[in-house]
């Protein structure tokens, strides 16, 4: 058992000191002086957010499968550490040896979202690495980042030195081996940029019109690529899985065990990032996945299983495997718990198996209050389809409906927006035509709203943003506009922070520039901005000031023409086609999903997955 | 069937807390693959329940609890289900004992009556046991039920104290009769001058066995 790096009294003295031991069940124990490589694998957030990351998980077996690298996690910690730490001059440390951040090889950052890039700052200053890439030598190890916010790297590119674009599994072999070849750091970003999925933001010149927008973005050298292609496993089944999941000893957000049943989506809803990046929708097999859901369970005797995707209701053969889970985790007095499933008869008939008496919520995803705007953002769920479903579920037992929606998505008006509310009350009175003798309880039906943020390689990445005071606005006319409803009581209306919103915004479709706006809000002490207890606005707002940046000039509309800081990348669906679906949205049409026909976005190019069914 | 386990937690165990340790305990059980028996009704649990938890800072190798098994299980082997469960322990973490359990026996929670205490780097002065040791006026405030304090004299419940060398062993009363905590005890003979609750440095408090009310070992409870 390693000694902690911390004193007890240090331990004592912060809240859940078992974020900071490591020695949890089924951690990789390896003999750091024996490995050739060194991974800190860093998820930029408190560990019980970090420990509930799957692809933090899945990325150290696979780097840990390797014989000469010991893969080990880093987080962010707590406030109360972070404090003591830099009193203390105490450097950042890893869980697994619990020794320093910087005696590793790499530091590899999960990127999971644009609010925790000052935690990313607070990562490598505490690990006591220079944050600029450019200050580092020989002895810091070689930051590389990857994950969703990798697609658009640019707002935090000077802090890295090198991004890995696409999924994982793919290219760190490759890269690793090459690592071991090289004597200098100069050689390995040179070679390393040749690795397919591999970006080197120094090797990259970067210049801007007048007007701030991009003017070129060019390699330095020749060959340094024009473009960097996402990697994309193109059989999700030839890659291993989780095997050995670590136990963690403190309640995490996560606290069960996570199936990734399939990568991609084929709905093509216009706002939805993730549909697009992951395509196309790739599925594992259920022989795999019996296999895996069974290890996992066996590996850690977790009470709860969750099946992952971004629709599960599309995987083809669901009903096999729910049949199979279903028996399995009665057998074995296990929970499944089945997130983003359309409601319909079958998923009804499958969650009055699954879940206990006292039924949860029911969870749509509408996004827009009316069909028209549902059409313009291609997200194909009717009000039929949501009554229906609903009203199933009512006679079934349930009582509790939840809703998603977004405000300030492209086109809205005054009567999408008096649409939600209307959606809740139609649902509302639906439930009272089941009769008395069968209902259960009073019915409520919740509806959240955040607020629409355009991302890259989506057809609504020219979209504009709004300002703080105009989101909050549109807010208020939905609730306003609930009060005045017959069933308003049994109906809650809540919406996100809208100024978390305008500046996840920024950071979405920002540019290099936007770095010197990170750093001078991390030196002011912005850190877990994810955090609403912790996100300091007025921080933000100085900053902005003080380096002359202004967050409209990321959020407005863009011209289709403009260059954007992310069209170096390369993932398989094309410009055109985006540029396709934003007119087609601006008209109202509807896109079939890929099972009903192929669109042909570029994604067919991989020649994988739903594109061969 | 009920079985009683003993177990010991040291180490880097020191800083998880109780319920942590039960919840730490369900998944053991599983990965184990021991046959220990779920409640009725809509959400069925493990039939578990701990003797006395402990408190974070301190070590112990003698904490207890006890656990029903599946009504189909006639013979359990018992050297079996201690070797699986020490298969799948920490570093820290270790089953001691197992023993089946008297139909008639107290539950572990209800038989506690003692606990033997092991502390070290702690300086006791052979006039800071006298004061125990010659029943002398201790008196120190325990909060009652209703939220009001009451002077109790610590003394009575104090039914061992030995000095040797740097460790100082006690035998106080525990469970839900009257709860002590050894560092209550150090506090009220002078250790902890200011009255400081938390663990000073390089002290180090071991449970080292929780006892009935006449002094039996909780393994021997019943069994």
């Amino acid at each position: 058992m390693s000694r902690p790096f911390l004193d007890d009294d240090i331990l004592y003295k912060v809240e859940k000191p078992a974020r900071y031991i490591g020695n949890e069940p089924n951690m990789c124990i390896k003999d750091p002086d024996k490995v050739d490589i060194r991974f800190a694998l860093c998820f930029p957030d408190v560990y019980e957010i970090g420990m509930s990351n799957i692809g933090i998980q899945i990325l150290y077996e696979m780097f840990n499968r390797r014989e000469d690298t010991y893969c080990e996690r880093v987080f962010s910690p707590w406030t109360d550490l972070d404090r003591i730490m830099r009193e203390r001059n105490i450097p950042l440390f890893t869980l697994e040896s619990q020794t320093k951040v910087k005696d590793c090889d790499f530091l590899g950052i999960s990127l999971g979202f644009e609010m925790c890039y000052t935690n990313i700052l607070q990562i490598l200053d505490l690990s006591q690495i220079p944050i600029y890439a450019k200050e580092r030598n020989e002895d810091d190890p070689i930051v590389i980042g990857g994950g969703t916010c990798a697609y658009n790297p640019e707002p935090i590119a000077d802090f890295f030195d090198m991004f890995y674009i696409g999924e994982g599994e793919v290219s760190y072999n490759a890269l690793l081996d090459i690592y071991k070849t090289c004597v200098s750091r100069e050689e390995f970003l040179r070679k390393a940029a040749e690795v397919p999925g591999i970006y080197v933001p120094s090797l990259y010149e970067v210049e801007y019109n007048e007007d701030g927008t991009l003017s070129a973005f060019t390699p330095k050298f020749h060959d340094v690529p024009a473009k960097v292609e996402r990697q994309i496993c193109l059989n999700p089944d030839d890659y291993g899985f989780i095997e050995k999941p670590i136990v963690p000893f403190i309640k995490v957000t996560q606290d069960r065990v996570v199936l990734e049943i399939m990568r991609g989506c084929t709905r093509g809803c216009r706002f939805c990032q993730a549909g697009f990046i992951y395509r196309p929708l790739r599925e594992h097999s259920t022989e795999y996945l019996k296999d895996f859901a069974v290890k996992m369970l066996d590996m850690t005797g977790c009470e709860e299983i969750s099946l992952s995707s971004l629709s599960s209701s599309d995987y083809s053969k669901i009903e096999e495997l729910l049949d199979y889970l279903i028996e399995y985790t009665k057998e074995k007095k296990v929970n499944i718990s089945l997130p983003s499933l359309r409601i319909d008869a079958f998923s009804l008939d499958v969650m009055n198996k699954v879940q206990d008496v006292k039924k949860s919520s029911l969870t749509f995803a509408p996004e827009a209050g009316t069909q028209r705007l549902r059409d313009v953002i291609n997200k194909g769920i009717t009000e039929e389809d949501i009554l229906s479903g609903s009203f199933e579920a009512f006679k079934g037992g349930w009582n509790k409906v939840k809703l998603y929606f977004m405000l300030g998505l492209p086109t809205e008006t005054s009567d999408d927006r008096k649409g939600i509310g209307n959606l809740c009350e139609a649902i509302a009175e639906n439930y009272y035509t089941i009769p008395k003798e069968d209902r259960v309880g009073k019915v409520s039906v919740s509806a959240s709203a955040s607020f629409f943020v355009p991302k890259p390689f989506t057809p609504f990445q020219w979209a504009g943003m709004y300002t703080q005071e105009e989101y909050k606005e549109r807010a208020y006319e939905v609730k306003d506009h609930i009060k005045t409803l017959l069933n308003q009581k049994v109906i809650r209306f809540q919406f996100h922070d809208a100024d978390v919103s305008v500046l996840e915004g920024v950071f979405a479709r920002g540019d290099r520039k936007l770095s010197k706006l990170i750093e001078t809000a991390y030196r002011k002490g912005a850190m877990y901005d994810a955090w609403s207890d912790y996100f300091k606005p007025e921080v933000w707002n100085e900053a902005f000031a003080e380096t002359g940046l202004d967050p409209e000039f990321y959020n407005r509309q863009r011209s289709l023409d403009e260059l954007l800081p992310w069209d170096f990348i390369d993932i398989g669906v094309t410009k055109d086609f985006l540029k396709h679906e934003w007119n087609n949205a601006m008209n109202g049409n509807v896109t079939p999903n890929c099972r009903q026909k192929c669109s042909g976005c570029g994604a067919g190019r991989f020649g994988t997955g739903v594109c061969r069914e | 069937m009920k079985l009683r386990v003993k177990f010991a937690k040291t180490g880097n165990m020191k800083f998880i807390g109780h319920l942590d340790i039960m919840r730490y305990f369900q998944k053991a059980m599983r990965r184990a693959d021991i046959p220990i028996k779920y409640s009725e009704g809509f959400s069925p649990h493990q039939i578990m329940s701990f003797a006395a938890p402990l408190g974070i800072g301190l070590e112990s190798t003698g904490e207890y609890f006890d656990m029903a098994l599946c009504d189909d299980v006639t013979d359990p082997d018992l050297k079996s289900y201690k070797d699986r469960l020490n298969g799948c322990m920490c570093p820290g973490m270790e089953i001691l004992d197992l023993k089946v359990l008297d139909e008639h026996a107290v539950k572990a929670m209800a038989a506690v009556g003692q606990a033997d205490y092991e502390v070290e780097g702690c300086v006791v002065t052979p006039e800071m046991a006298d004061r125990i040791h010659q029943h002398r006026y201790m008196n120190i405030m325990k909060r009652t039920k209703s939220d009001d304090f009451r002077e109790v004299d610590l003394t009575q419940f104090i039914y061992d104290f030995v000095v040797d060398g740097d460790v100082v062993r006690m035998r106080i009363s525990q469970g839900s009769n009257e709860n002590i905590k050894p560092e209550t005890v150090l506090n009220a003979i002078g250790i902890f001058g200011n009255g400081q609750r938390n663990l000073p440095e390089n002290v180090r408090i071991t449970r080292t066995e929780i006892r009935d009310a006449e002094g039996k070992s909780l393994i021997y409870e019943g069994v």
